[in-house]
């Protein structure tokens, strides 16, 4: 309960300093957005509609209470993040609700494949304890993470792309097939809710490559972790007594050491997702992935300013309510918590 | 036939630092029905003794030397999957901490039923369930508590529930590994009760593993003192209390304390358990030992039989010199 | 000491030190490969004036776009540049980058994170409380943020990196002092009437160390790939340094056309640098780490 308590605070901390980012460090924003080549009158106007010739602390106060503006967000369907510096006619909000999808998916299909990846592989090498195969796991985890996760981004395309032509086309889906009607936003599941099997392959496909590149790179976090977490647990002794019983090994393995161990991994997940989404924005880019990162990224070579700011807010706001529900899944997972 | 017999027993530890010899050339034997004592201080390879019995020896351990003969049959180098069909259900062990010797994300009946499916694959759910529950009922632990986490009993319930794990399958054989230390004196006794009363009921033939010689003496048949790795005496209970012929046994005789006199120092053996890792020439015991002789120092004794299956390891014994 | 005997006496400490790591099994050989590693690359990218064949950033000193030959084992870029010597010098921004980043958690984080948790109380409940708000946040994202408001450059881009690892340093260092401000050691101190910044910096201070190091080490590795990623999405250095990063996403037009040799040796060479650094915290992390000695 505390915790749900505890996550306002933190988001409003979150937005503030998002806000002071902005407008505190050195550059004026109007000014770096033409990049210095309009006249005075133009940033003057531009400045005016962006509501940047306010005092701060109204700005401040319009920033806040944009975003808890019920009554915009009934009618838009997305909270006041302002205007699109490069555009002043488009909302941001608009813009970063319609990408976040894609960026939701990308992150649930990699973190399932890095978890899945990085659990198997952790549990074989802790019970292979300084073998070879253990050896080449551990090294495998370190490898990962060393590796750019856009430089493996690339190599991916180089060989599915050469081979099976699969080259990045923005879009979610194959460009001859509509997407499936929105439920959740998420097209696999939506075009399972349809009941389209087509559009569902079609989803997955494009998804395959992104989601396996972002995966591999964050599984090395989860074997590791994995693997130090069930060497810890696997030496306990109920995991003895368990064997003492005549437990099949598997039943040992997974449950009684994994289920043990499970919990510093599941919080693992939770953290892994703040440098997912940072990976987010890489995967995004290099495959040209319709989602908040490429969002940002582009957005940055437009000097939008607001729009920036928006998607960090976005960025932000998605973590803290991914921790929450971790820190709910935890309390479920170890009944000790729960009473 | 013989339910267990153990014969010369050796098994190591590698570690970085070198091999310690924790169990060195063992033997003894159990019928059905039978307890037997297993006494010694912490590192006397008791332990180890136990957990080479169901082959469940820390995996830096190995079984050097020797035959486990269950039935008959050896085990020794009995493949995996065979062992397992006689841990919980032939042979079953009971840890001595109660505390960390259950799954804290499992409920006390998932712990049974679990037990009860995995020897008996095609058994109903329902009838584990049943069986579940006149366990927990002679234990002493309500049918009712079968939802309830391990965390939610104390020391001693967790203690008997282990006890219930190892009789569930009315095993032969039950290996008892200090089962009261970590438990208040007044709940030892319970546990104990109870593990009697089982055997009562069940049959079943008991190892009962402790430094605490005073239990060994009031619930075992026969019993095995062990010091550094060694089976330094082997014989039944009361031979060994009225006639203890090891200095090492007189010595942990003797730091008994007597509820019944009122003035008494309490004894204990001077010195100090040998290093494993760089055993000592001769005796185990000789730097402790009050009847030490010259020859001690450089010559192992063996287990010698001095009468009605009274074994010492001890040339003073032998020669009839460790007497009051 | 003349410059000849203290050179000897930090060789006659380094190397049985060496040994001594040696000796630890297979993480003290990953704390040596590691070091190996990166000291190679240091000096490397530290020679290269000397050693380097051409002028990294002179164009059109050979064909454009040529794979690699045995005038330019490492082929040409676009703008006919040598590729071995971009490789040579194109460590240089990644180093300073990452190395400022380090060093300016190392300033900030280090006392922060020493005297909040020391003092405790509401102080430390506060700081904490922002901290792990800046922790939760993606460090790419915060850095993009940074970055792009600051605009290019190494100190702007160390900068960058160097807020989003500061709550990493603070929180290893707030557990420790934690654990360590209730030894008895310190209360003894206490008693003695040592004043607070003594205590920290003699009795605490020496046993947060180890756990430093292990964090600067992945803050190093972190920090090299995230100039990277940030250079990858444009916010990086102006076009003429030669940056490993910088090749890395210029080689990505090339690939189209099959020309691998742009975007593979800065990639290996990225990688390299990472797994150094990598190395060395591992596997400091487990010879430090107790629980996992057998």
């Amino acid at each position: 309960m505390t915790r749900i308590v505890l996550t306002i605070p933190t988001l409003l901390l979150l937005l503030t300093a998002v806000f002071l980012i902005m407008r505190v460090l050195p550059g004026d924003p109007v000014a770096l957005h033409f990049e210095k080549k309009a006249t005075p009158e133009a940033m003057d106007a531009l400045r005016h509609i962006l509501g940047l010739d306010k005092p701060i602390w109204q700005q401040y106060v319009d920033y806040i209470g944009g975003l808890v503006d019920i009554g915009y967000l009934k009618d838009h369907g997305y909270p006041n993040l302002g205007k699109s510096m490069q555009t002043t006619t488009e909302e941001v909000g608009g813009q970063i609700f319609s990408a976040f999808p894609a960026t939701l998916e990308l992150a649930i299909y990699s973190i399932i494949i890095a978890s899945v990846i990085g659990i198997l592989l952790g549990v074989a090498a802790s019970k292979s304890y300084n073998s070879f195969l253990d050896h080449l796991i551990r090294g495998f985890g370190i490898v990962t993470y060393a590796i750019p996760v856009f430089f493996l981004g690339i190599i991916f395309q180089l060989i599915f792309g050469v081979y099976l032509h699969w080259l990045p086309t923005g879009l979610r889906i194959s460009p001859a097939v509509d997407p499936p009607a929105t439920v959740t936003g998420l097209y696999t599941i939506d075009s399972l809710i349809e009941g389209n099997l087509f559009k569902f392959a079609e989803s997955v496909k494009a998804l395959l490559l992104p989601s396996l590149t972002l995966g591999i790179i964050l599984s090395g976090v989860f074997v590791r972790l994995t693997r130090t977490n069930m060497l810890e647990t696997l030496r306990l002794e109920f995991v003895t007594a368990a064997r003492a019983r005549g437990l099949k090994e598997s039943t040992v393995t997974f449950g009684y050491a994994l289920r043990n161990a499970f919990l510093p991994i599941l919080t693992m997940m939770g953290l892994q997702f703040a440098i997912l989404l940072g990976g987010a924005v890489l995967t995004e880019t290099t495959f040209s992935w319709p989602g908040l990162g490429r969002y940002i990224v582009t957005r940055i070579n437009f000097r939008d300013y607001t729009a920036i700011q928006g998607a960090v807010v976005m960025f932000g706001l998605f973590v803290v309510l991914v921790s929450l529900v971790v820190d709910l899944l935890y309390a479920y997972f170890d009944p000790r918590i729960r009473l | 036939m013989t339910l267990l017999e153990v014969d010369s027993l050796t098994v190591e530890y590698i570690t970085r630092r070198g091999k310690v010899r924790a169990v060195d050339e063992v033997s003894f034997s159990l019928e059905k029905g039978e307890t037997l004592g297993v006494a010694g201080e912490s590192g006397s390879g008791k332990s180890t003794l136990g957990l080479s019995i169901i082959r469940l020896v820390p995996p830096t351990g190995v079984i050097v030397k020797g035959q486990i003969k269950i039935d008959e049959a050896d085990i020794v180098k009995l493949p995996e999957n065979k062992m397992r069909t006689i841990r919980g259900r032939k042979v079953a062990y009971i840890f001595q901490d109660p505390m960390t010797s259950l799954n804290p994300v499992k409920k006390i009946g998932t712990h049974f039923t679990e037990l009860i499916k995995t020897h008996e694959p095609n058994i109903k759910k329902e009838e584990a369930i049943e069986r579940t529950k006149n366990v927990l009922n002679s234990l002493g632990i309500l049918p009712e508590r079968i939802n309830d986490y391990p965390h939610q009993f104390s020391g001693g319930m967790r203690q008997r529930i282990m006890i219930g794990l190892g009789i569930t399958l009315n095993p032969d054989l039950v290996i008892a590994d200090e089962p009261t230390t970590a438990l208040d004196v007044i709940v030892q006794a319970k546990i104990l009760d109870l593990l009697g009363s089982l055997r009562k009921v069940y049959g079943m033939a008991l190892i009962l593993i402790s430094h605490d010689l005073s239990i060994i003496l009031e619930r075992c048949d026969k019993i095995i003192v062990m010091y550094g790795g060694n089976m330094v005496e082997y014989a039944n209970s009361t031979e060994l209390y009225e006639n203890p012929l090891h200095p090492y046994t007189k010595g942990l005789l003797k730091s008994i304390p007597n509820i019944e006199l009122s003035d008494q120092k309490l004894s204990a053996i001077p010195g100090s358990p040998p290093n494993m890792l760089n055993t000592p020439e001769g005796c185990r015991f000789n730097p402790r030992c009050e009847y030490a002789q010259g020859k001690c120092q450089f010559k192992t004794p063996s287990m010698v039989n001095v009468g009605g299956n009274h074994f010492v390891r001890c040339f003073s014994a032998e020669e009839g010199a460790v007497v009051e | 000491m003349s410059k000849k005997e203290i050179k000897r006496s930090f060789l006659l400490r380094l190397i049985p030190g060496l040994g001594t790591l040696a000796k630890r099994g297979p993480s003290g050989w990953m704390v040596i490969i590691g070091i190996v590693i990166v000291v190679v690359l240091v000096v490397m990218t530290a020679i290269a004036p000397w050693i380097a064949p051409h002028d990294p950033i002179k164009s059109n000193v050979g064909p454009t776009n040529s794979p690699p030959s045995p005038q330019f084992p490492m082929g040409t870029t676009a703008l006919g540049q040598d590729m071995l010597s971009r490789i040579l010098y194109g460590g240089s921004t990644m180093l300073q980058v990452s190395a400022l980043s380090v060093f300016i958690c190392f300033l900030l984080g280090v006392p922060i994170g020493l005297f909040s948790s020391y003092v405790g109380g509401n102080l430390d409940k506060a700081v904490s409380l922002v901290i792990d708000a800046v922790y939760a946040f993606p460090g790419l994202v915060i850095a993009i943020a940074i970055a792009a408001v600051l605009g290019p450059g190494v100190i702007n881009m160390a900068l960058s990196i160097a807020v989003v690892y500061i709550p990493s340093y603070f929180r290893i260092i707030r557990s420790q002092v934690l654990s360590i401000k209730q030894l008895t050691y310190v209360e003894a101190a206490r008693s003695i009437g040592a004043k607070w910044h003594t205590i920290l910096l003699r009795y605490v201070f020496p046993n947060v160390i180890p756990s430093i190091v292990t964090v600067a080490t992945v803050n190093f590795a972190d920090a090299v790939l995230t100039a990277a990623g940030l250079t990858f999405i444009g916010l990086g250095l102006p076009v003429n340094i030669p940056d490993w990063g910088y090749d890395l996403t210029k080689g990505r037009e090339l690939l189209s056309s099959g020309g691998w040799w742009v975007i593979t040796f800065p990639g290996i060479m990225i990688i390299l640098l990472a797994l150094g650094f990598t190395f060395i915290g591992e596997g400091l992390s487990e010879l430090l780490n107790p629980k996992l000695q057998r």
